[in-house]
């Protein structure tokens, strides 16, 4: 074999007493898609920051050697080793708004590395620039560089940043996350640049990601990290064929997909919830007496309903409205028209006090389960918040019985009840959530994202337990997603929300193997499928 | 944006309108004018007669809001709310107590009020960015913490100890500079010097610290990280990057105190004899000049909205990311 | 037994600061930010320093109406009888055996000699003042000190008592600072209090009032406008920040506008005008203050009010901000879904969510409200002339550097005093925001 472009050997990072790296070693060639895998926490972006030496003062980088082309970037000092970031070396980031200076233009951004690191006129670092832009695919080039990051939609802004890690022409781009911020049909795109570029340009791309099912499809060779411990490399084809160690196969097998759906039978049931026509729009105010010219319509005239006891999937991108959708249902946001129909009674008929308690019978699980929760605030306290609320009658001892009981059918020990929130792992606080959630027994639970911010392993227990409740509850869900592959795991009906209204909406066999409608066929195509060859 | 700028100037007009009934509210319902005569004329053996002339002469006479006396408007215009209130809003700040057009005395005295205090505003935000910047650039380090705890020192004396402190070391012992007194054209400058170096040492030591967590702040942001990613040395990253965006902050809360210099500062002036607006107030209280007292409070208030409305004019024309709406 | 308004105050803030560490100490997430206090040797320095002070403050806040004369004095005027006694013509140095300023003296023999008296109390026990002074000084300053050491050692000693042996805690750096700060404290407070009975170790005024007693009565003032002038801004800027954060709307418009109006009118001015209508106020009922201390007071009290008053908007606009950011956080969204009443959102959730900025800001505000007092105090417009404060001192001083020779020993003093306190104040209130800013947590 050639010499490698990038060798690490014995690389381990800690912070204070925290190994979070420990004596790795690894290899990436020439030319070739590297991608190292792991879950949150597993150390797999420090590792690629203490290679570029971006990490904080306090972060302690021990390495027998990191090497470049032969050369030991550790004997480098400082002030040279600056000029081999950007033009030996680029970075790509997780979240391109706040990766770019928010006050220059993207023209200026990019102008900004080629200035620093040839020697060029004006001029011709403009007409590189333009170059760039091009090369990225941003549309309007000349137009674009005279724009903030603000300006662009997401996809663009994370173009603006290969460009700027591509205009130092480096050997080796490191991809941190590049498409995890990004909705799919975009990270579909940005994938395919990313490879259309790697192609023209023969540099190596270091793909770090989460995702098993997109890193099939974009990586050469495989490394699987797990607790800062790099627990198996492989080349792509042989990894997914045959994975070796027990954490490849353990992740593999927790991935969601798609095809779940097949499964599914549909059993009739009698509706929940109807919603006819539901409306939420936004006033925009303009002139000099704010008068209402126009509105954002976040959800525009939705009709749906839900059956008991199954899960009806609201999917669509960022933006299209349905956790808005989900807010507006349980009256966290105003509706601006539109029925509800919950249980057989017209929600809007209802008296305040009443319909303070009805919704109760409706509860939420949020996406981001470390704001969920108050910090503040015993998790007994924290579960038993609705009883207290609803049923003030109840004594104090039997709701103790009762969250000793829900941490019991959320799988928690008992002893969790007298500690914090912040003890907890985050899929052990959406298992309080859920608990909270269905300590007032309700008949709906709207699940906004529940899996979104968790990993791939904890995400197939969350999504069991949930249906698990379901089965012993009867429960109904109305689960709001992005994610196609988890709808495939979960639901039985899915409707497809685009720009504030349903395109598509039918049993989830149905609606995931034979769309009809377009938008319906570029979301599926463009959901990464492992691809196992 | 000319919108923006009419509804602002609509807002500022309630505004004023309360800070005016409040002052109103302050100088006459809580104490009456017969209170305010018995004090101007000392406390003992005061004739009614005496409060009667000394109302008499200086306008407050009158009722407070209704003159039942008089018909049609007059009703209104002969009370002391709208002949010593209203005219606030057209900046006819009527006569002091003491018999001086207080609208010509400041017009006058804000020209020295203005020279003491912008160059001490500017003087004083470039050596602060220039200090915190530097405690940025060497973070970590025994040079950090040293300027740190100098800048705690600084900030835990009191103005007072400086200005004194300054005039006695450089006005009385070495003799550098005049200990105080004011002359018109260049050779103010002479005067002007030792009040704007201690007024920058005094706000030295909070305002390097704040300069300092704004900055810190900023380093700590992604697009930091991207810059370093892209090869820029450490040096180059503070100045091209961090530095542009801290400045939002610190330009727009310049913005907000640049009309109220015009106000000068009381006790700079008033230790240093310099004729400006602050001296002129510290001389109303202290000779308890109620017309000037109040004359200045609204006169401040209009200052400050103008400064606020500033500011927000000046956020988007450095802020990219700021439209008016 | 007499309370004065502030006295009452104060007792009652000393009350609240005790439930409130009491209660902080039972929360989990108030424990983390306090052991992190407790382990920065400055920050526990900096405490005792400021406890002592509270100590000297507290002492003068127990009033009685003294049996013998029928004024008003307070303990720390007991304790410190010998310096309230001991009143010179006028200044003199620190230590010094004359006056500073030459009279005709007429001696035993009729002989008139145009010359620097002796004092009445200062150093009057020696005969020849040139050659005794100062060995007499340093062998009763080493047995002060002496005393002092004892004194210091002794309190230890019954403090082991009652303790016991029974903690066996780990050896804390912070401590171990925080007992030696305190040791030499009692040591050289107990040195200066032994020399003051034979000399006026800070020099005397220019009515001959001793200036080391000055400024232990200043500490009060210093304290008061520190802390009550907090306790009148803190239901304001705390009800109204969190009304307008979580209620938005017209409640919003309506506290916005309330504060852009007090912030728009310049403080100084805002506090001056207050201050000459009270004055007024007083000149014109004097029947309604039976005593000057009475008087005094009220306008000191008067003071922390207005200063709230012209203080609270920022606070308010800082708890408005986080208020905003707290109830879009989805445990209040929760809460609202599970049926919970907004006030009980608004106590249980906002409030414990947003009460850091509170207590950052407090123990931030207070070293500028003692360095604003000295300013106030200086233009006329802060406390009572009558009322021993730095500022007022100050203010004197500057006449006295003008002298010749220079009178530097009030401004010195208080100087010494005013920058220990801040100082102390301002590291104190370093360490608390730091251990309780959850952004700066993070970061060590």
């Amino acid at each position: 074999m050639a010499e490698p472009l990038l060798q690490v050997k014995n690389l381990s990072v800690s912070f204070q007493q925290d190994t979070v790296v420990d004596a790795i070693d690894f290899d990436i060639y020439g030319g070739e898609s590297f991608a190292l895998v792991g879950e949150s926490g597993s150390g797999k972006s420090i590792t690629a920051l203490s290679v570029l030496r971006l990490l904080p003062n306090n972060a302690n980088i021990q390495a027998d050697s990191i090497a470049l082309k032969g050369q030991n970037m550790l004997t480098i000092p400082e002030i040279d080793f600056c000029r081999w970031r950007g033009r030996r070396i680029g970075l790509i980031f997780q979240d391109p708004m706040s990766s770019l200076n928010p006050v220059m233009t993207i023209g200026a951004q990019i102008a900004e590395v080629i200035r620093l690191h040839f020697t060029l006129k004006p001029a011709d670092i403009e007409q590189r620039v333009l170059e760039l832009l091009q090369q990225v695919e941003i549309p309007a080039p000349e137009r674009r560089m005279q724009e903030y990051p603000h300006q662009l939609s997401g996809g663009l802004r994370q173009r603006v940043m290969i460009a700027i890690a591509l205009a130092g022409r480096p050997e080796l781009l490191i991809a941190d996350e590049p498409t995890t911020a990004l909705d799919v049909t975009i990270q579909a795109q940005v994938l395919a640049l990313l490879k259309k570029i790697q192609q023209q340009t023969g540099m190596a791309l270091w793909l770090i990601s989460h995702d098993l099912a997109l890193v099939s499809n974009m990586a050469d060779r495989i490394a699987v990290m797990e607790k800062g411990v790099i627990v198996e490399t492989a080349p792509s084809t042989a990894f997914f064929k045959q994975p070796k160690h027990p954490y490849s196969r353990k992740l593999l097998a927790a991935l969601p997909d798609i095809r779940h759906c097949l499964g599914k039978t549909a059993t009739p049931s009698t509706p929940l919830l109807q919603v006819n026509d539901f409306k939420v729009w936004y006033p925009i105010h303009k002139g000099l007496f704010k008068r209402v010219v126009d509105h954002v319509r976040a959800v525009d005239g939705v009709s749906f309903s839900l059956q008991q006891g199954k899960t009806l999937a609201l999917v669509g991108e960022s933006g299209c409205g349905k956790t808005t959708l989900g807010k507006a249902l349980l009256n966290l946001v105003p509706a601006t028209g539109g029925r509800v129909w919950f249980d057989g009674v017209d929600l809007g008929q209802l008296s305040d006090e009443a319909l303070r308690r009805k919704r109760a019978e409706i509860q939420m699980i949020f996406q981001d389960p470390f704001a969920a929760m108050n910090p503040r605030m015993l998790i007994a306290d924290i579960i038993a918040e609705g009883l207290q609320a609803l049923r003030p009658e109840i004594s104090a001892e039997q709701r103790r019985q009762k969250v000793l009981h829900l941490l019991e059918q959320v799988e928690l020990p008992a002893s969790s009840a007298i500690r914090y929130p912040h003890e907890f792992s985050g899929g052990q606080r959406q298992r309080i959530c859920i608990a909270r959630a269905l300590a007032v027994s309700p008949k709906l639970i709207i699940c906004d994202e529940p899996t979104s911010a968790l990993d791939v392993s904890v995400q197939a227990q969350i999504l069991r337990l949930l249906q698990d409740l379901q089965q012993q509850q009867r429960l109904s869900y109305l689960f709001i997603t992005h994610d196609l592959a988890v709808v495939g795991e979960i639901a039985d009906e899915v409707a497809v929300i685009y720009q504030g209204k349903i395109v598509e909406m039918g049993a989830a066999r149905q609606v995931l193997t034979a769309p009809q409608h377009p938008y319906t066929q570029t979301l599926l195509k463009a959901v990464p499928e492992l691809k196992v060859t | 944006m000319i919108q923006y700028i009419i509804r602002r100037v609509a807002y500022a007009i309630p505004l004023l309108l309360a800070v005016n009934i409040l002052t109103f509210i302050l100088f006459f319902v809580v104490n009456s004018p017969d209170d305010m005569a018995r004090m101007q004329l000392g406390q003992k053996h005061v004739t009614e007669q005496a409060i009667n002339n000394w109302k008499h002469q200086h306008g407050y006479d009158l009722p407070l809001l209704w003159n039942a006396e008089k018909s049609g408007l007059e009703k209104l215009r002969q009370t002391i709310f709208y002949q010593k209130s209203i005219g606030l809003f057209l900046f006819d700040f009527g006569i002091s107590d003491s018999g001086r057009n207080i609208g010509h005395d400041i017009s006058e005295r804000m020209w020295p009020s203005l020279a003491l205090a912008l160059p001490s505003l500017i003087v004083g935000l470039l050596v602060n960015i220039t200090v915190a910047l530097m405690m940025v650039l060497f973070r970590n380090s025994y040079l950090e913490f040293g300027t740190i705890v100098l800048c705690v020192i600084l900030m835990s004396i009191s103005s007072l100890f400086y200005i004194i402190g300054g005039q006695f070391v450089f006005g009385k012992l070495l003799k550098l500079v005049p200990i105080s007194g004011y002359d018109s054209g260049l050779s103010a400058i002479k005067f002007l010097l030792l009040p704007i170096i201690i007024s920058v040492i005094s706000g030295l030591g909070s305002g390097a610290r704040w300069y300092r967590t704004l900055f810190l702040e900023e380093v700590e942001k992604d697009y930091v990280r991207t810059a370093r990613a892209k090869g820029l040395s450490e040096v180059q990253v503070l100045f091209r990057h961090v530095l542009r965006n801290a400045m939002i902050p610190i330009l727009t809360g310049v913005v907000v105190v640049l009309p109220l210099l015009f106000m000068g500062s009381l006790i700079m002036e008033s230790f240093f004899s310099i004729p400006g607006l602050g001296s002129y107030t510290i001389d109303a209280i202290n000779r308890q000049d109620f017309a000037i007292v109040r004359s200045m409070v609204f006169l401040g208030s209009v200052l400050y909205i103008l400064g606020l409305l500033m500011t927000d004019i000046s956020y988007t024309l450095v802020d990219p990311r700021v439209r008016l709406s | 037994m007499v309370i004065l308004w502030t006295d009452g105050l104060i007792f009652t803030l000393v009350l609240a600061i005790a439930i409130s560490v009491g209660m902080m100490l039972r929360k989990p997430h108030f424990k983390r930010p306090l052991a992190k206090i407790t382990q920065s040797k400055t920050s526990m320095v900096s405490l005792v320093i400021l406890l002592c002070f509270a100590g000297v403050g507290l002492l003068d806040s127990v009033h009685y109406k003294d049996s013998r004369t029928g004024e008003i004095i307070s303990l720390l005027d007991h304790v410190a009888k010998p310096l309230t006694e001991q009143t010179e013509r006028t200044y003199s140095a620190p230590f010094s055996a004359y006056l500073y300023s030459k009279e005709m003296i007429i001696h035993d023999d009729g002989r008139e000699k145009w010359d620097y008296p002796r004092l009445k109390y200062g150093a009057a026990h020696l005969d020849n003042p040139a050659q005794q002074k100062w060995p007499d000084i340093l062998s009763k300053a080493a047995i002060g000190l002496g005393k002092g050491v004892l004194l210091a050692l002794l309190l230890y000693l019954v403090f082991w008592m009652i303790r016991g042996r029974k903690s066996a805690e780990p050896y804390r750096p912070a401590s171990k600072a925080a007992l030696l700060t305190l040791f030499a404290i009692i040591s050289l407070f107990y040195m200066l209090a032994y020399l003051s009975h034979w000399y006026h170790v800070l020099g005397t005024d220019k009515v001959g009032e001793d200036v080391f007693y000055q400024t232990l009565k200043s500490i009060r003032t210093g304290l008061v406008i520190g802390t009550l002038t907090t306790l009148m801004m803190l239901p304001l800027a705390i009800g109204f920040g969190i009304m307008a954060g979580f209620f938005r709307g017209w409640v919003d418009d309506v506290i916005q506008f309330i504060y852009t109006t007090l912030n728009s009118i310049p403080g100084v001015l805002l506090i001056a005008a207050s201050i000459l209508m009270v004055q007024v106020y007083m000149a014109n009922h004097p029947e309604q203050f039976a005593s000057v201390l009475i008087r005094a007071d009220m306008r000191l009290l008067f003071l922390c009010l207005i200063l709230g008053v012209t203080s609270w908007t920022g606070l308010c606009r800082m708890l408005r901000a986080e208020t905003l950011k707290v109830r879009e956080m989805e445990f209040v969204q929760a809460a609202e879904s599970l049926g919970v009443t907004r006030p009980t959102i608004l106590i249980r959730h906002i409030l414990p969510n947003v009460m850091h900025i509170v207590l950052i800001s407090v123990v931030l505000d207070f070293s500028s409200l003692v360095l604003a007092e000295a300013v106030l105090s200086y233009i006329n417009i802060g406390v009572d002339p009558t009322t021993y404060s730095w500022g007022n001192m100050i203010n004197g001083a500057r006449l006295e550097m003008a002298r010749d020779p220079v009178v530097w020993w009030p401004l010195s003093a208080a100087f010494l005093f005013m920058f220990t306190l801040v100082l102390a104040a301002n590291l104190f209130a370093d360490t608390v925001r730091n251990a309780f800013d959850p952004r700066r947590a993070e970061h060590g």
